[in-house]
């Protein structure tokens, strides 16, 4: 594969901010590349540097206390930490285009819907204001707004959850990114309307071969919209693989731990579900060596000295771990179990 | 639904793990309503409507449901359904406008403030936020030692071992016992939520969406800690959620809520993998799955639109307007919930025992208008 295929790749990336307690390494070293038309989900705890990721490569960053202080954040072919505020400004929201958790707070309370959908079209396309008009009707009929014509000049407390997050989805897609950003887009909604928003991000993808990241916390979320996931914890990437390998056959103790202890219908009831002891870490106060370490069942001595290398487990599965390529033969070998423990039930059934 | 004489939706048995006899619940919800009264219906609506209308909010219209000692009622809804609102309703920290909450037998309405404030002992709430939920200027110790001497239960050195072995008991080092909560993660500020509930010795604890604000990995830990709890201490739950998951992992039995009406009730297990209600399926399929082989293959029932307001909800059956399934009918009778299956209840006028798949039923066809006891009029 050739960098060509590349809509963004960020290499090295550590976005440090300075605060009383010391610095604090939110994001510490991360790489990852994207694919035209490719959906990469980033998953992770909190604290664990998601957010941040996503606002350096817009450089979103407040500065200070916050600070790009290394790597490289290739977008089709340039590095966006070379770029100036006003070429910057050219590429947000008409290149790269981002949704946030909570729309009530990212729309303005005292804006019509359709001068806040229109603004963006003004500026980025320079559409006159009766074709943003009449851009902005076609954008909320896109999204699934009934009646988008008489709905567009509406105030956003008129809009329910749901239908604020699909104006603010409108509102990212009309100058047609080639990148969307989605940070945690359903966490604040219901799961029947969770449902409508994910199914419409991945049919408006579709449409339109925009590139996605997905940042979310849920792991159902990510398996059934991305093509490859990161695991973040504490500012490094623990995990990196496509998304069927990762929950098939994890190469990582924190990624096992947290897909075990989701209650899946499967979970025999009355058993205690599988807990990852300990808390989310203290990126501020990491200890040496594993920053997971102190909540890992694998983890030994070295594990308390030395920081795991990255461990390339096949040609697209990578793990931050001194034992990855035993956690991962062990979740091989369960994956080898399971099938013959099923194809035995159907041998004796027949 | 011959065979069934005097049909009531709490009626006879319910779950299996506890076997209940009739009577031997440890709460019981008869027809509870919970109003809220907007106003309105003055002059200037009069003239904007051309009729006086008062905008009312029905948050829980008409509950009723036993909770079983020692089990775990899951409750499960949409934001909006009205699942807080009852949870409140039933300690009166929202008073009811409206039917019983019996508490072994005693109608808990009927109380004074006083004898109320006597029960609360028996009767615990953990909540959501554990940000909001604690006072900041309250040391750990003295948050959890207010209820034990607000009750008198002990004193002096006594408060301070209690408050202690309770802090053990949730997995919080006792070290910690003058520290505040801004010290704590969302966690372990969850944890003190629960000693302090636990502080008390209570029956019965209304868990409002307690895990909802955790990190994953911490949801975890917190639903093995209630449950071990329970075992310890034969507690009684109820668990209310909007997380299918974890409600399916917690609960012996699940009622689904819906726009302030109890819309499906069975054993956890039962309403997950089959469930009767077109709103339940609609539910569960919602949820998306932690395996991409299922997701990629898996048929989602993608409901239209949003839940609809509260104050002004849908004639005859509430969720008609969304439901995939409604008839003429659907708008016009309120379908009270009738048990389809052995324990498992359903609120819907289109299947019956003889026909309890949806999907079977003949157009048009609604067997529950047929049955006088089902019926009842808006």
């Amino acid at each position: 594969m050739n960098g060509n295929g590349h809509i963004l790749s960020v290499r090295d990336l550590k976005t440090y901010f300075e605060t009383e307690d010391g610095t604090v390494k939110a994001v510490d070293g991360i790489s990852f590349e994207l694919e035209r038309g490719e959906t990469l989900g980033i998953v992770g705890e909190s604290g664990s540097g998601k957010s941040v990721t996503n606002l350096s490569i817009i450089r979103l960053i407040p500065e200070p206390p916050g600070k790009i202080v290394g790597g490289e954040i290739i977008f089709d072919g340039r590095d966006i930490r070379s770029l100036t505020i006003e070429q910057l400004r050219k590429i947000r929201g008409k290149r790269i285009a981002m949704i946030f958790q909570d729309p009530m707070t990212s729309l303005n309370p005292f804006m019509r819907i359709s001068r806040q959908l229109m603004e963006i079209t003004i500026l980025h396309l320079g559409y006159t204001k009766a074709q943003a008009y009449e851009h902005a009707v076609k954008m909320l009929e896109m999204v699934g707004i009934p009646d988008a014509r008489a709905r567009v000049d509406s105030y956003p407390h008129e809009f329910s959850g749901g239908m604020r997050q699909r104006v603010m989805i409108a509102m990212a897609l009309s100058c047609e990114p080639e990148l969307l950003i989605a940070d945690e887009p359903t966490t604040a909604l219901d799961v029947t309307i969770q449902a409508q928003i994910l199914e419409l991000i991945k049919n408006l993808k579709q449409k339109t071969g925009t590139s996605v990241i997905l940042i979310t916390h849920d792991l159902g979320v990510v398996a059934g919209m991305t093509d490859h996931i990161i695991v973040m914890y504490a500012g490094k990437v623990f995990e990196k693989a496509p998304t069927r390998e990762l929950f098939k056959v994890p190469g990582n103790p924190y990624t096992k731990g947290l897909l075990r202890s989701v209650p899946d219908p499967a979970h025999e009831h009355g058993k205690a579900l599988y807990q990852i002891p300990g808390l989310p870490p203290d990126v501020a106060h990491l200890p040496a060596g594993c920053p997971f370490a102190p909540r890992c069942e694998r983890a030994e001595e070295i594990c308390r000295q030395e920081f795991p290398p990255f461990v390339q487990l096949n040609q697209e599965h990578f793990s931050l771990c001194h034992f990855a390529e035993e956690v991962y033969a062990n979740s091989r070998r369960e994956v080898e179990q399971k099938q013959a423990a099923r194809q035995q039930q159907d041998e004796n059934q027949r | 639904m011959s065979q069934q004489e005097s049909f009531t939706p709490h009626a006879a048995s319910m779950p299996p793990p506890i076997e209940p006899e009739k009577g031997s619940e440890l709460i019981a919800i008869r027809d509870l309503k919970v109003h809220f009264d907007l106003g309105g219906g003055g002059l200037l609506d009069k003239l904007i409507s051309g009729k006086s209308v008062r905008r009312v909010v029905k948050a829980v219209d008409g509950v009723t449901i036993d909770i079983y000692p020692g089990e775990t009622l899951g409750l499960v809804g949409e934001s909006g359904c009205g699942k807080s609102t009852l949870g409140r309703a039933l300690l009166r920290l929202t008073e009811p406008t409206g039917g019983q909450v019996l508490f072994r037998g005693q109608n808990l309405a009927r109380l004074s403030q006083k004898e109320m404030r006597e029960h609360r002992k028996h009767l615990q709430m953990i909540f959501q936020d554990p940000y909001a939920s604690l006072n900041p200027r309250m040391t750990v110790g003295q948050i959890i030692s207010e209820p034990i001497e607000t009750f008198r239960l002990a004193r002096g050195r006594e408060t301070d071992e209690r408050v202690q072995e309770l802090m053990e008991t949730v997995g919080l080092n006792r070290r910690f016992i003058k520290r505040y909560p801004h010290e704590f993660s969302g966690g372990q500020r969850q944890r003190i939520g629960i000693a302090r509930a636990l502080a008390v010795d209570p029956d019965f604890i209304v868990a409002d969406e307690p895990i909802s604000a955790l990190d994953v990995s911490i949801q975890a830990q917190i639903m093995n800690l209630m449950e071990k709890l329970q075992r310890e201490k034969n507690l009684t739950y109820l668990f209310i959620s909007h997380d299918l998951r974890a409600i399916r992992h917690v609960s012996d039995r699940v009622a689904v809520m819906y726009l302030g009406k109890l819309v499906e009730i069975a054993d956890a297990r039962v309403i997950y993998d089959e469930p009767l209600m077109p709103y339940t399926k609609a539910l569960i399929s919602a949820v998306p799955v932690p395996d991409p082989e299922i997701e990629a293959t898996r048929q989602r029932i993608v409901l239209e639109g949003d839940v609809p307001s509260p104050i002004n909800p849908p004639q005859g059956c509430r969720f008609h307007t969304r439901c995939p399934y409604a008839i003429e009918a659907c708008k016009e009778v309120v379908p009270p919930l009738a048990e389809i299956k052995p324990n498992h209840f359903a609120a819907c006028i289109r299947i019956s025992p003889e026909q309890p798949d949806i999907e079977k039923v003949a157009p048009g066809d609604a067997p529950g208008l047929r049955d006088p006891q089902r019926v009842i009029a808006t």
